[in-house]
């Protein structure tokens, strides 16, 4: 683990919903270009997690957060800093998938064209290699001015990828992508987080264990609100360090 | 035991009575107007102007008022309630004291009787604004604003359909999924960005409506115009701001309560209402319709 | 991730998005406050004493003593003959008093009997409305087959969508001849048949909120009852209809704002008379109507004017307190009956 780069340090980071502790203490390295999973019993805390990394949660009203999050040397939680950039350095896919109601290659487009690139050549450049990172291309080519919504519920999550990826983030958030799909649609997500970790650091959520530990290469554990294991995903499937890890990926809860 | 069934009867039937008495309400007045309605109008009538001391002729000058009045309203009252909506669901703090105290305004707007509103017109707009235009504008003692015209009584309206625009554009705001808002955010689109791109776009129908819904009830609404701009015959039509004009429901009143020879002239007031009626439903019909199409395109 | 890419950045789009928008909807409340200011400030020179000016009425009133319809006549007729004040302006004293002559050369402000004709009025929308609307949503929530339902929800739409004075002019020429027929009586326009007419207009606001506050009673209530073998009209009788007073209650307060500021109604079908009388059957003059038919007949400024403008504070006042209570103490105590706090 010492050879990985950090691209992420958590310190000591709580999160309050109102009066209701939601995260307690979460410190942990997420490395660069891995995948890192986040497990739990639902309602523990690892969505909303993993919505404090790009500060998702500052939409909702009456929650507070302190710790730090360190991306690349920066403090996420810093006042200086811009979160809508932030969000463009940090891309998102959502548990259920959400194209705009827009045709396939504007849902593509629309990060590039609020960075204000307007050229017909770039953009169809973006669009292409989003698409083809995204694993879509071959299935879309030909009808880009098809909705988005008419395409199946896992071509339309990996139009989400596509979509995000054309921003160019460094880090891509999932939150169960593959919880609404079908095992066929699921394997495909799963191949392309396997592919795509080569270029972004990938932090997904799962409430799939097997998914976690067929995609990630580091799990952390979480359990009402803290976070009880973090280590390789090898070790924690096979030697879990803790009684509840053990208890959670035996079945025994949850 | 069988006193129970008779009460059980009873209480069906009472209420199934009173259903029935609604659908009668509704059916014999809409039928009445239709019968005696469609019997008068023509083509003449729809586009001629009144002659013989409004006992003959047609009603063009009030149905071409009451456009003109919606447009005006609309024109001003749409893009206001529009924006208030916005700011309602997309940028208030829901527990903020500004936000709360804006809503009671809303909710307070849409309790005020109509003729309230024609006072307001009248004491504000007429009195107040139009006097001290006249006062800054014209030479001493004439009057052009100061007086009843299309422009007061067209925002005397705005005001009052405002509520109806800001309710029906905040419904259409609220059923555009969160998940887009959050998919356009994370992308890392601002706000107003994810405003204008993502959720305006996608409640145009719910603001159509809303739009329609006013002008609906703009139209169909007398009392706030009785005093701000509405006159009992002109033989041309408006061609400034500052003219008053005819319009259809005050053309009905005035006409069956006020025209020398009420009987003779019963059928131009059907025919009238008749006019009015179909305008204002073939509005809210088209605004109910819209909704459908909305509720039905979120649900996908 | 470079941090100077990620420094706070400053869009002026956003602000004066944000800025324009916050700004454009304080115009709701501003226009709140100068409804109040406006419509109140026109009342103000009867309580300083209002100027000589006003006592002399001009002629062109005279003439058109026969606006705001058929009843209009026998005020005018009445102002003529009986006349002892000699007081032009609006003292408190004339104000409470029972004689509305306005347009006489002693002109008599006493607002009583258009308040009590009001509440006439809207006493007989209501009660003719209550029953009526409560009862058709009851039958539409428990008992109506399918098609009822389906046929009730556009009738409903249907009668709200009906302008006011389209029912008006219904009620002056079809139910004001209907009425008189069955009950035989001199006038033609008079309180009952304003009443009713009002009702067409107060019973689709009644029925909705009605409907929905049923319809937000807790299927696991009417559940309940039903499984412990209570049968339909017994479920909706003592568990529905209880449950959902709160809702009803609100309902009728917003029905009692609404008949009690309608104007058009009321100003072609009660006969506009501003007579004091205990009958149901003759004419009445509202303090909507009353507003709607001389406003455009007086002169700016005079006592008349404010006088008419001092009704509008009241109606305005009244539909305002009623709508409050509807709004809060109802709402709140809906949620907490439901939420047993």
């Amino acid at each position: 683990m010492n050879e990985l780069k950090t691209k992420i340090r958590i310190d000591n980071f709580n999160f309050y919903y109102g009066k209701k502790h939601a995260l307690k203490n979460i410190s942990m390295n997420v490395p660069e270009h891995r995948v890192t999973a986040l497990i739990g019993p639902s309602g523990c805390g690892k969505s909303t997690f993993l919505r404090s990394l790009n500060r998702m949660n500052d939409l909702i009203e009456h929650t507070r957060c302190d710790g730090t999050v360190v991306v690349d040397n920066v403090n996420i939680y810093d006042d200086a800093i811009d979160v809508v950039e932030l969000r463009k350095k940090i891309g998102m896919i959502f548990q259920r998938s959400n194209p705009f109601p827009k045709s396939i290659y504007d849902n593509v487009a629309y990060g590039p064209r609020i960075n204000n690139i307007k050229e017909k050549k770039q953009l169809d450049e973006i669009v292409e290699r989003s698409l083809i990172r995204a694993a879509l291309w071959d299935e879309v080519k030909d009808d880009l001015s098809k909705s988005g919504l008419a395409l199946s519920g896992g071509q339309q999550q990996r139009l989400c990828i596509a979509r995000a990826v054309a921003v160019d983030p460094e880090i891509l958030l999932m939150d169960e992508p593959a919880s609404a799909l079908d095992p066929l649609a699921t394997t495909k997500i799963e191949e392309l987080i396997h592919e795509l970790k080569g270029k972004y650091t990938i932090v997904i959520v799962t409430h799939n264990m097997q998914q976690a530990a067929r995609v990630s290469d580091f799990t952390a554990f979480f359990y009402m609100g803290e976070q009880i294991e973090f280590d390789e995903t090898k070790k924690i499937f096979t030697m879990p360090g803790k009684k509840q890890t053990e208890d959670y990926i035996t079945g025994r809860f949850g | 035991m069988i006193q129970k069934k008779i009460l059980s009867a009873s209480v069906s039937s009472a209420t199934a009575l009173s259903a029935f008495f609604i659908l009668a309400i509704v059916a014999v007045v809409m039928g009445n107007i239709i019968i005696e309605g469609s019997s008068t109008i023509t083509w003449e009538f729809l586009t001629g102007k009144p002659t013989e001391g409004m006992t003959q002729g047609g009603i063009f000058p009030a149905i071409f008022g009451t456009f003109l009045l919606v447009v005006i309203m609309s024109i001003i009252g749409v893009p206001i309630g529009t924006i208030t909506a916005i700011y309602l669901t997309e940028y208030a703090n829901q527990r903020s004291p500004f936000a709360r105290l804006i809503r009671f305004a809303v909710n307070t707007l849409a309790g005020i009787p109509a003729i309230v509103f024609g006072l307001f017109g009248l004491g504000f707009f007429i009195q107040f604004v139009g006097s001290s235009m006249d006062k800054a504008l014209m030479p001493a003692g004439q009057l052009r604003w100061g007086q009843p015209n299309i422009l007061w009584a067209s925002l005397t309206m705005a005001i009052l359909t405002l509520p109806v625009v800001i309710v029906s554009v905040e419904e259409a705001l609220k059923s555009v999924p969160r998940e887009l808002r959050e998919a356009s955010l994370a992308l890392g689109a601002t706000k107003f960005e994810t405003i204008w791109k993502i959720v305006l776009p996608n409640s145009l129908a719910g603001m159509l409506t809303g739009g329609i819904l006013a002008v609906s009830r703009g139209a169909g609404e007398v009392a706030p115009i009785l005093f701000t701009g509405a006159a009992y015959f002109l033989p041309k039509l408006p061609n400034s701001l500052s003219d008053q004009f005819m319009e259809l429901g005050y053309h009905i009143y005035i006409m069956s309560t006020q025209s020398p020879d009420v009987e003779a002239t019963r059928g131009i007031q059907y025919a009238t209402t008749l006019v009015l009626l179909v305008l204002t439903f073939a509005l809210n019909f088209s605004a109910i319709f819209l909704r459908y199409r909305v509720r039905k395109n979120m649900a996908h | 991730m470079p941090q100077n890419q990620l420094k706070k950045k400053f869009r002026l789009g956003e602000v004066i998005a944000e800025k324009v928008v916050t700004i454009v909807a304080f115009f709701s409340l501003a226009m709140i406050t100068l409804i109040f200011v406006f419509v109140f400030r026109e009342t103000l020179p009867i309580f300083y004493g209002a100027d000589a000016e006003a006592s002399s009425v001009p002629a062109q009133i005279e003439q058109q003593e026969t606006y705001g319809g058929e009843g209009v006549q026998e005020v005018a007729m009445q102002s003529k003959t009986s006349s002892h004040d000699t007081e032009g302006i609006a003292s408190i004293d004339n104000l409470t008093g029972t004689t509305w002559q306005p347009v006489s050369g002693k002109p008599k402000f006493g607002i009583v009997p258009l308040v009590l004709g009001s509440l006439k009025v809207s006493l007989i929308a209501v009660l003719f409305a209550v029953p009526i609307a409560i009862l058709a949503a009851l039958f539409t929530s428990s008992f109506a087959p399918k098609w009822a339902k389906e046929l009730m929800k556009p009738a409903i739409e249907i009668l709200a969508g009906i302008p006011s004075v389209v029912i008006g002019f219904f009620a002056l020429i079809v139910l004001a001849s209907l009425i008189q027929n069955i009950f035989g009586y001199q006038y033609r326009l008079n309180a009952f048949v304003g009443g009713v007419a009002l009702s067409f207009a107060v019973i689709p606001i009644i029925y909705s909120i009605t409907e929905d506050a049923i319809s937000r009673v807790p299927g696991s209530l009417t559940e309940a009852s039903l499984a412990l073998g209570a049968s339909k009209w017994e479920t909706a009788i003592y568990v529905v209809l209880p449950a959902a007073t709160p809702g009803i209650f609100a309902a009728v307060l917003l029905g009692i704002g609404r008949a009690f500021g309608e104007t058009m109604i009321v100003l072609m079908a009660t006969g506009n008379a501003a007579m004091l009388s205990a009958s149901l059957f003759e004419p009445v003059r509202t303090m909507s109507a009353t507003i709607g038919a001389e406003m455009a007949e007086v002169v700016f400024g005079e006592t008349h004017y404010n006088v008419l403008f001092l009704i509008g504070s009241i109606l305005f006042l009244f539909t305002f307190v009623l709508n409050a209570i509807a709004e809060l103490f109802v709402r709140q105590r809906m949620m907490k009956k439901f939420q047993g706090i």
